[in-house]
């Protein structure tokens, strides 16, 4: 019987209408993922690359037995490329795909903060274009006078789109 | 303190799809005709465990629907009534009922509830119906207006895990709680201090005030009949007295200081803590049931060697940690001896922790005289079924995806391959069909043959078909080999009408494709009038790969070592264009395409000359190609690592491994490289079909 009791109280989680969010810098602009989805920070390690893959994703690398694919966010944002240095880092996300936990690096010019960010201050990505980039972003908010853009993990990590854009990729 | 019972309920499914497979095989290895006792007997301890188990773990309805079965069954062990051959038909049908409820309950969903009510109509009738019902004992004193059972256990009873309140449940599932009174005696209890929790001093007295055959409530005390003194009396007038006024009377154990405690059991919980197992919430239990993990029952030799080889790693890991506390080089050889000793310790480690996961195919070949049956007697087809090597071991991965694919060949075969009874009698042969199944290892693979004596392929229907299709052009002269293969295209079926057996055309290019998932490969041989043979064949586990390192460019591959007919320096002269980049390659008197993996995997900018570099002939689908690489690297055996769970399938690449220095490498799918080039292919007729 105690079993059960402990099992309908789980309890709450820190407060449900804020979120931490890990930011990370890129050609200046501040971007940030949800902080529960960040499994660990490494630094730049060549991966071994696969065939017919979009440009930016740079290939796979082993992390402890598993194969982990890394994603140029730089190259994914269409954004200039920059040689990779000692101070480039590896976000190693990993969140919910179709078929189970997925987990997937992203390459970015160097981690700056983590922010408490009150869900209500988030402000909808104004729909400029048409470009695909906009999808994966969840929300821009202010933060110091700063702007950071939050980005949804999910989306921009997915099979689905990798997909789509290796499709757009081939002319 | 409460022990969570549902820990135990994967154990409890596990051992109840045991036991049905038990009865099944039982069942069908019987001959109605002449029925063995132990044959009954196995059938029936099977049943009864099941019963037990679910009654245990509070599975009502599997333990009521059991029941029946079980009372049927002993019956004919006791001879009482004579086994049928349609009883045999309800046995077996219960026992695919009861597999149904066992997985909807293993994964936590409500059993369904009509199919073992009309099963268990039909028991009731044929238990209650004309058939030669002589009870043992006689009835006069059976139909008694209630029972007195009287039980004392001996002080061991709860050490062989027997739980008297799970009997009383029982008991009182059987007969109704409003028609048992159970008192305990509790005169034997020690002191408190002198209490050992293990033993039971209780006693009990059970009043059943209702007609019911003795047998019924017998078969609740079954268990503990020798761990205890079990006395039954039929409940006479006394029966309507009430419990406190007749209790001193009939029992002689329960002194003045006996504390009676009738139709309150539960309250003795309190006094004996080691009854502290009970399940305060039986029906919850089930939802949290996980479906998903499962788990392989291990011989304990495998596990012995494996003991004793963890043994030796650990003696010569600490031989080298005492070598490298003070190490100089004069003590170099030493320190490689160690290694190399360290090399065999992994390997042979390695070795037996996949036969762990290794499995005797019987596992996959046991359902299959149940299905043969059924189909012979659904499509009026006598057929014999033969199965060979049971022995032969293979991962439990590749045998729970095998399986489908086998019964979907021998569904095939049994409807397509053999021919009816006239049919056969008419070509001169049995009136039974024989249907084999077979399985062997060859080299790094296992073969599983499904061979049938019917009619073999009809090459001229299937070509016919297949031009009607548009499956292949009507100009198309191909060898009966290749008609033979066109059986494994997408939509193909010779059936003249879709049955529910086969027929629609969507079975032999998913089995081919299912095998293909597995990194095997079907082959079809038939002969007219003699029948026809599929050959699957299997790598032996999907964990471990041998493989061939090649480099082409920066990058590292790895090719499947079984795939590789031969490795050859290129040389021009044997090499011809054909259209475009496409080259092929004589090779003694074959022609063979050529692939280029810098090509194909775009890793070249400007492509290199082809004469410096080697060519490996490989074999995927039962064609040869040639795939170009720059170099041979070592041999080694490889882990297999998914590259999906991360990412995505990528073609040509099976899967990802991981090298000595940590580095990944991707393993080549050759049978889907081979696929990339298929519209070159020196068959005219297949290149069009595939244009």
């Amino acid at each position: 019987m105690e079993s059960t009791m402990a099992e309908t109280n789980i309890p709450d989680t820190g407060m449900a209408d804020e979120q931490q969010y890990l930011t990370f810098i890129m050609s200046g602009e501040e971007y940030g993922v949800d902080i529960l989805a960040v499994q660990e920070i490494r630094g730049w390690e060549e991966p071994t690359s696969i065939p017919n893959a979009p440009r930016y994703i740079r290939g796979v690398i082993n992390l402890r037995g598993t194969i982990v694919p890394i994603m140029d966010l730089r190259m994914r944002f269409g954004l200039e490329h920059i040689e990779y240095t000692a101070t480039t880092v590896v976000i190693i996300l990993k969140f919910d795909g179709e078929h189970g936990e997925r987990v997937m690096g992203i390459v970015v010019d160097a981690v700056s903060d983590v922010y408490t960010i009150a869900d209500g201050s988030t402000r909808k990505p104004p729909e400029l274009t048409e470009d695909d980039n906009s999808d994966f972003i969840k929300g821009l908010v202010n933060v110091n006078e700063k702007m950071v853009i939050l980005l949804d993990v999910e989306e921009l990590l997915s099979i689905k789109n990798q997909l789509l854009n290796v499709a757009g990729s081939v002319e | 303190m409460s022990v969570d019972l549902s820990q135990f309920h994967q154990v409890f499914f596990e051992e109840s799809f045991e036991g049905l497979d038990v009865m099944e095989s039982q069942l069908l290895e019987m001959d109605p005709a002449d029925v063995d006792d132990e044959t009954v007997n196995t059938i029936f301890r099977a049943a009864h465990s099941i019963k037990g188990g679910a009654g245990t773990f509070g599975f009502m309805p599997i333990s009521e629907f059991t029941h029946v079965v079980e009372t049927l069954l002993d019956e004919i062990r006791s001879g009482q009534r004579v086994m049928q051959p349609e009883y045999v038909d309800l046995f077996l049908q219960s026992v695919d009922c009861l597999r149904g409820m066992l997985s909807d309950m293993q994964q936590g969903n409500e059993p369904e509830k009509e199919r073992p009510a009309q099963l268990r109509a039909e028991f009731e009738t044929i238990l209650h119906g004309a058939a030669p019902v002589a009870e043992a004992a006689p009835t006069e004193e059976e139909k008694g207006s209630g029972w007195l059972i009287r039980l004392t256990p001996y002080p061991d009873l709860l050490r062989t895990g027997n739980e008297p309140f799970r009997m009383f449940r029982e008991l009182i599932d059987i007969v109704g709680e409003e028609h048992c009174e159970i008192e305990a005696d509790t005169s034997k209890l020690p002191e408190f201090t002198s209490l050992n929790p293990e033993e039971c001093h209780l006693a009990w007295q059970i009043r059943v005030t209702r007609e019911i055959p003795l047998a019924d409530i017998k078969v609740v005390f079954e268990w503990v009949e020798d761990e205890c003194d079990l006395v039954y009396e039929p409940l006479g007038d006394v029966a309507t007295a009430s419990p406190e006024e007749t209790a001193p009377a009939v029992s002689d154990t329960s002194d003045a200081e006996g504390i009676q405690v009738p139709e309150k059991v539960a309250a003795a919980i309190a006094e004996t803590p080691k009854k502290s197992a009970e399940p305060a919430a039986p029906a919850k239990a089930p939802k949290k049931a996980n479906a998903e993990s499962s788990s392989i029952r291990v011989s304990i030799d495998k596990v012995d060697s494996l003991i004793n080889m963890v043994g030796e790693l650990v003696i010569t890991q600490s031989m080298l940690g005492q070598l490298g506390q003070d190490f100089d080089l004069s003590r170099l050889a030493k320190l490689q001896e160690g290694l190399s000793q360290l090399e065999q310790n992994t390997r042979e480690l390695q070795e037996s922790v996949m036969k762990i996961r290794m499995m005797p195919i019987s596992f996959a070949f046991s359902r299959f005289p149940r299905l043969v049956r059924d189909l012979g007697n659904q499509l009026g087809k006598k057929v014999n079924l033969v199965t060979l090597g049971e022995q032969t071991e293979l991962d439990k991965t590749v045998m729970e995806k095998i399986s489908d694919p086998l019964v979907h060949l021998v569904r095939n075969s049994m409807d397509h391959g053999l021919e009816t009874t006239e049919k056969r009698l008419a070509a001169g042969k049995s009136a039974d069909g024989t249907i084999t199944l077979n399985a062997y290892h060859q080299g790094g693979n296992i073969v599983i043959e499904v061979a049938d004596d019917g009619a073999g392929l009809n090459e001229e229907k299937i070509l016919k078909k297949a031009m009607e299709k548009g499956l292949v052009p009507e100009s198309a002269n191909l060898t009966p080999e290749e008609i033979h293969q066109l059986v494994f295209l997408p939509g193909f079926s010779t059936a003249d009408a879709v049955s529910d057996i086969s027929g629609r055309g969507v079975g032999m290019d998913v089995v081919r494709r299912n095998i293909q998932a597995l990194n095997g490969s079907i082959e079809v041989r038939s002969s007219r009038g003699t029948g026809s043979t599929f050959i699957i064949r299997l790598p032996l586990t999907l964990a471990i790969l041998d493989g061939q390192l090649v480099q082409v460019c920066e990058a590292t591959y790895i090719f499947p070592l079984v795939s590789i007919v031969e490795s050859i320096q290129i040389s021009r002269r044997s090499l011809n264009h054909v259209t475009g980049s496409q080259y092929v390659m004589q090779l003694r008197d074959e022609y063979i395409p050529i692939v280029r993996l810098d090509e194909i995997f775009g890793l070249r900018d400007n492509v290199q000359d082809i004469d410096e570099l080697m060519l490996v002939v490989v074999e995927g689908d039962n064609e040869k190609i040639g795939i170009v690489v720059d170099d041979l690297l070592g041999q080694q055996q490889v882990v297999i690592k998914s590259l999906e769970q991360n990412y995505t399938k990528v073609s040509g690449i099976s899967g990802a491994t991981i090298l000595g220095d940590g580095t990944v490498a991707l393993i080549i799918d050759i049978s889907s490289i081979g696929r990339n080039i298929t519209p070159v292919k020196k068959h005219q007729g297949k290149s069009d079909q595939a244009a």
